[in-house]
């Protein structure tokens, strides 16, 4: 072999068992390094000093930090939860980037009003944050809907939830049940078929698989919350015939009061527990539910494996 | 075209083809094309979004770095290599000279351009599915880009005609970032009074104004762009395109070449 082609050979196999050594050098870096991370750090907080800086073009810094604010969400979120402190920023300095990004005040709301330990719960600041898309998005009838949810599930202001539902359906090309939405927020607020009908139009009108899988697991949350009050309305009323409260559901079953022993939207029957109290077999697959859960049991807020409609 | 600035421009063409940077940053570009796919999945419907955002501010950074790192060698590297002497001792004007160099440059770049632009619709066609007429303002944005170039390669070659390679290169950059400003440059001299206010007028009207030029968040979004905004920017940057050659010229005529 010719020196100048050891040569070559020599410094091919150097570059390449020195990237190698790199790599495995900067893991050993990020072992040692402590939990405060370059995601959860803003280097420039002013959504004014960012659009300055990116010299005109702001769509793609705006794509930028909307991506990070995704990551840094699904990040904590997938951690168990955590402060989500950046997330406000994040989405703040999206949305002033590029003030037509509407998956920004969509998904960013959503987040924003996720309860602890699922996200930060707040509620004002995800309002806030629709108001300002509105305000630059006027037309644009999936932003009412998301404030007129946000309104109805996160802080139950049902006159409120119905007057922005009324506006949105007034927008060009806006979903026809916003106007249905908007009359029973105004007369039914609060009951739980409305409710379902929030769902329902967000698990329709959504194109992101992760939001109909957050709308699949309410649904199924309402129906067992409805299932466990009609259940312990019938158990009262087995209670008042025969003077003594049931021992199981299948005493209820053969009292005639219900044709069968029913079952939750996964499946599982419902079972009796402790003074008539009607609970569910496996709480930890049902999140967000709110009755049929054992005696100091929190509710889960955090699914543990994909819904299925 | 006269036979002489074709000559001109077709050399400089030639020479910027042969030029590897340039490969290199149509690789890149291309590179940064298909990584807008990439970054599409980790995000949440802004997949398009992320296409012409990233694929046009590729097209247009690396287009302006070209501009910039090529023309501002355009007449130096000729008068370093004593090439113009040759030129210039043949039936041959100066200021045909820089219209040729002008030319030379804006082809390759148009060239460029068109290549780049094949991979942004191409990662477009992937995310999309279709292209559709919303698509159009993509295309329109990218016509606004070219006449960034058309700008900045004037300015660099202006710059050339008189200044060595790394102070031109300095003046035309910071002349792209100053243009970018020109909006907040023209709010200014709004707040101000008197005589500051017509001096920064005068700046803010002076410097290129490339925010105008910028409608690449618009695009991205499929709003459509009127026909008058791009009649008046196509007037306008040749207008101030041909400005700028002017003054190359008369610096450049006036130039001792001894």
């Amino acid at each position: 072999m010719k020196r100048s082609a050891k040569i070559r050979l020599v410094a091919a196999c150097l570059t390449v068992a020195c990237l190698a050594s790199s790599v495995v050098v900067l893991r050993q870096v990020d072992t040692v390094r402590s939990g405060a991370t370059l995601d959860d750090f803003l280097y420039i907080s002013s959504p004014k000093l960012v659009k300055r800086l990116s010299l005109g073009y702001e769509g793609l810094l705006a794509d930028i930090y909307w991506t990070r604010a995704v990551q840094y969400y699904g990040g904590v979120h997938h951690a168990g939860g955590g402060s989500f402190k950046q997330l406000w920023p994040l989405l703040n300095i999206t949305t002033q980037l590029d003030p037509h990004l509407i998956p920004a005040y969509e998904y960013g709301a959503t987040f924003l009003t996720a309860k602890p330990p699922a996200g930060p719960g707040m509620p004002q600041q995800a309002i806030e944050l629709m108001q300002y898309g509105i305000q630059k998005n006027p037309d644009d009838w999936h932003l009412y809907y998301n404030l007129g949810f946000i309104y109805y599930m996160d802080l139950k202001d049902y006159p409120k939830a119905a007057a922005v539902f009324q506006q949105g359906s007034d927008k060009p090309r806006a979903h026809p049940f916003l106007k249905v939405l908007a009359a029973q927020s105004a007369q039914r607020g609060g009951d739980a078929q409305t409710a379902g009908l929030l769902w329902e139009t967000m698990y329709e009108t959504t194109r992101d698989k992760y939001i109909r899988e957050n709308a699949v697991w309410h649904l199924r949350a309402l129906k067992v919350d409805q299932d466990v009050t009609r259940l312990e309305e019938l158990v009262g009323v087995y209670r008042q015939k025969y003077g003594r409260l049931p021992t199981s559901l299948i005493e209820m079953v053969r009292a005639g009061l219900l044709p069968g022993v029913p079952l939750d939207p996964l499946g599982n029957p419902y079972k009796l527990g402790f003074e008539g109290k009607v609970l569910v077999i496996d709480p930890e697959s049902l999140p967000f539910i709110e009755k049929g859960l054992p005696e100091g049991y929190s509710a889960v807020t955090v699914p543990r494996a994909p819904a299925e409609k | 075209m006269n036979t002489r600035i074709y000559h001109i421009a077709t050399n400089t063409f030639r020479e910027a083809v042969r030029d590897r940077v340039l490969y290199n940053l149509i690789a890149f570009a291309l590179l940064l094309t298909g990584a807008a796919v990439l970054v599409g999945q980790v995000s949440i419907e802004i997949e398009r979004l992320v296409v012409v955002n990233l694929g046009l501010t590729a097209v247009s950074l690396f287009g302006i770095v070209i501009a910039i790192l090529i023309g501002i060698g355009l007449v130096s590297k000729e008068i370093d290599k004593r090439t113009l002497y040759t030129v210039l001792s043949r039936p041959v004007q100066r200021w045909e000279f820089i219209a040729g160099k002008f030319f030379g440059l804006t082809g390759t770049l148009l060239v460029n351009t068109l290549l780049m632009s094949v991979g942004v619709f191409g990662a477009l066609l992937h995310v999309s599915h279709r292209l559709g007429a919303a698509d159009v303002s993509v295309l329109i944005a990218t016509y606004f880009i070219v006449l960034q170039f058309v700008i900045v390669v004037a300015l660099a070659l202006f710059f050339s005609s008189f200044s060595s390679p790394l102070l031109s290169a300095v003046f035309s950059f910071s002349l792209f970032v100053i243009g970018a400003f020109s909006e907040d440059l023209r709010g200014f001299a709004h707040m101000a009074h008197g005589v500051t206010q017509w001096l920064a007028t005068g700046v803010a009207y002076l410097v290129p104004n490339f925010s105008a030029l910028n409608v690449i968040s618009r695009a991205a979004h499929g709003e459509a762009i009127a026909g008058q905004l791009i009649a008046f920017n196509t007037l306008y940057a040749l207008t101030y395109t041909l400005a700028v050659l002017a003054a190359a010229t008369l610096i450049f005529e006036r130039r001792s070449l001894k």
